[in-house]
């Protein structure tokens, strides 16, 4: 458990980092090394295929994106010493940035202030009578094997329960492959 | 006092750092830290789930002869699903992004919605 909160706490701590640097490649890596951890976590918590997506596809190929964008625009945050500039030459200007800022930050509080209201019904981590064990997932960790024949019963579930899911899946992947193509083609011309 | 505590404080840290994500998205200027913030939010979410799959003494699911319980699978085959999902919308927006600077030379949002407005007062003019 002390391990766990140790880890959390680290991820709280890189996404704060990657939303807060200037630099935005040091940024796009603090956050790959967030979804690496986030791996790690997942192990923790016995979700060995999510682990391996994650380690794979959230930590490898999202930097990957990320550093190829980066590498397409520009590297820098604009404007960030502007900005503190502004503090000394335009009041007003400065003034409007503020309050917006404490607006969303009030927007942010009063979010969290209702999840955290929200938990307060949930099942405790780990409760074995909590609803989500005790409908379909019993099913499919009975009867998966005699029914699908896979010993994994993620991928039971994945592939064979839920294959339309997966189909859907694949569905938006190639929606999503399609449209980078098509935005990206047109800029050569 | 201690039990609530102990039973829902990772649920705490995962509102905590999807409120980080939330507070990306609509404070940051930057179009790239937007997509961060997204990403993190949906981490966030993720965690969540797989987290409501583990069940107190249970192994990972699949199957094995000393196992007595296993965690509940059906969590870890959404979330999957979930992760090629965020990938595949991160693409399209650094994508977007990409379109976006080569037409404004900048992805500050602040920029472009005033170069924008000059366009507009230049078409009025």
């Amino acid at each position: 458990m002390a391990l766990d909160l140790i880890l959390l706490i680290i991820i709280v701590i890189c996404a704060f980092a990657a939303v807060q640097m200037r630099d935005l490649l040091s940024a796009a890596l603090v956050l790959g090394a967030c979804s690496l951890i986030m791996a790690v976590i997942w192990t923790r918590l016995n979700a060995v295929d999510v682990a391996f997506t994650e380690a794979s596809v959230g930590a490898g190929i999202t930097t990957v994106l990320m550093i190829a964008a980066l590498s397409r625009t520009r590297r820098g945050e604009e404007g960030g010493e502007e900005r503190d500039m502004g503090w000394v030459h335009d009041g007003a200007a400065n003034k409007r940035f503020i309050f917006r800022h404490i607006a969303m930050l009030i927007v942010v509080l009063v979010t969290m202030g209702v999840l955290i209201y929200g938990t307060m019904d949930m099942p405790d981590f780990g409760d074995p009578d909590a609803p989500a064990h005790t409908h379909v997932a019993r099913r499919y960790i009975e009867k998966s094997r005699e029914e699908t024949g896979v010993k994994n019963f993620v991928t039971a579930v994945l592939v064979s329960y839920r294959g339309y899911d997966t189909l859907g899946e694949t569905t938006v992947i190639f929606t999503a492959g399609i449209a980078v193509v098509l935005l990206l083609r047109k800029q050569r011309r | 006092m201690i039990e609530l505590v102990a039973g829902k404080y990772n649920y705490w840290i995962y509102i905590v750092l999807m409120m980080i994500g939330f507070y990306a998205m609509i404070a940051k200027e930057n179009l790239i830290k937007k997509v961060i913030g997204i990403n993190i939010f949906q981490a966030a979410v993720f965690l969540f789930y797989v987290s409501m799959a583990k069940v107190t003494g249970g192994t990972a699911p699949i199957e094995w002869h000393e196992a007595h319980v296993y965690d509940n699978p059906l969590p870890h085959a959404l979330m999957l699903t979930g992760i090629v999902v965020s990938v595949s919308t991160t693409a399209v927006a650094l994508a977007l992004i990409i379109r976006i600077y080569g037409a404004y030379g900048t992805m500050e949002e602040d920029r472009i919605l005033e170069i924008n407005e000059g366009r507009d007062m230049g078409d009025t003019l």
